[in-house]
């Protein structure tokens, strides 16, 4: 079973325990009202989905119930690291991450 | 004729013994879920009479208390001799919020030398005492439901399932505590 590390709980935890939860760091545009309604599908629905490091939220909902983000390879299916939610991506090298 | 209506607990007269291992439900307990914030702390610990317990996995016992950590701001609080949880909070002005679950969950001891490897035949979470030790506590799944964990006692550990659950959960551990036998 693949185990993922939980900030929170500080520890890895089993893949089981979590709910991937969409691309992380989208930031909804301030003035929303006003953008045009490409803008807002280009925010609202498009998404990058490469193939190979990739930035996701993920819930640890049957742990302690909270949001982080993590930074996993799509092509590997490895976990490289994980993070708070509202931390900045934080530095793959030396990761084994490919570019 | 009077009749009296006599409440059933969930899982009234289910037992289960085997070699090296224990089945059964758990007296009825008042419990509450509790949420707050890191500044509230001080001031709800004073009214349950313990300290809440900031730490992952871990819980905190005083008496027939215990509070067990869920999240960075989530405890699930419970009292074996019913005391009005919900009452003792509400006395406290900081901010949280704390509501009674004590009739949503149903309570189950599993205890024996297999306990563990009974429980681990539905919980994915690794048991050994060096990972999970006496005093630990967490959120995580059985099957297909959702319980919390508690290990009690070197090979004791309370399971904490949803009413709507229990019968689910109990039958698990009864079919994993025949089979490995
Ligand atoms: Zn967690």
């Amino acid at each position: 079973m693949l185990l993922i590390y939980c900030p929170y709980c500080e520890e890895e935890r089993p893949e089981l325990e979590f709910r991937h939860a969409g691309e992380a760091h989208i930031a909804r545009p301030a003035n929303i009202a006003e953008i045009s309604d490409e803008e807002f599908e280009r925010y609202f629905f498009i998404r990058s989905n490469p193939k190979g490091i990739t930035f996701e939220r993920w819930r640890h909902v049957h742990g302690c119930g909270r949001f982080f983000n993590a930074a996993r390879d799509t092509v590997s299916d490895r976990f490289l690291a994980t993070y708070k939610a509202g931390e900045p991506k934080p530095d793959l090298s030396g990761k084994g991450a490919k570019t | 004729m009077a009749e009296i209506a006599r409440r059933e607990p969930a899982l009234e007269g289910r037992a289960c013994q085997g070699q090296g291992i224990s089945l059964s439900p758990a007296a009825p307990a008042s419990r509450l879920s509790l949420r707050a914030p890191e500044a509230s702390l001080a001031g709800l610990s004073q009214a349950l009479s313990l300290d809440l317990p900031r730490r992952p996995k871990s819980s905190a016992t005083k008496g027939p208390r215990a509070a067990l950590w869920l999240g960075p701001d989530e405890w699930l609080v419970i009292d074996e001799e019913e005391a009005d949880l919900a009452a003792i909070c509400a006395a406290v002005p900081a901010l949280h919020s704390a509501v009674d679950i004590s009739h949503r969950n149903v309570g189950i001891l599993v205890s024996g030398a297999r306990a563990e490897e009974v429980l681990n035949s539905g919980c994915p979470q690794d048991l050994s005492s060096r990972a999970f030790p006496v005093g630990a506590a967490s959120r995580t799944v059985f099957g297909k439901a959702e319980i919390v964990l508690w290990r009690t006692g070197e090979e004791a550990f309370r399971v904490e399932c949803w009413r709507s659950f229990s019968d689910y959960v109990f039958s698990f551990l009864e079919a994993a505590a025949r089979e490995t036998s």
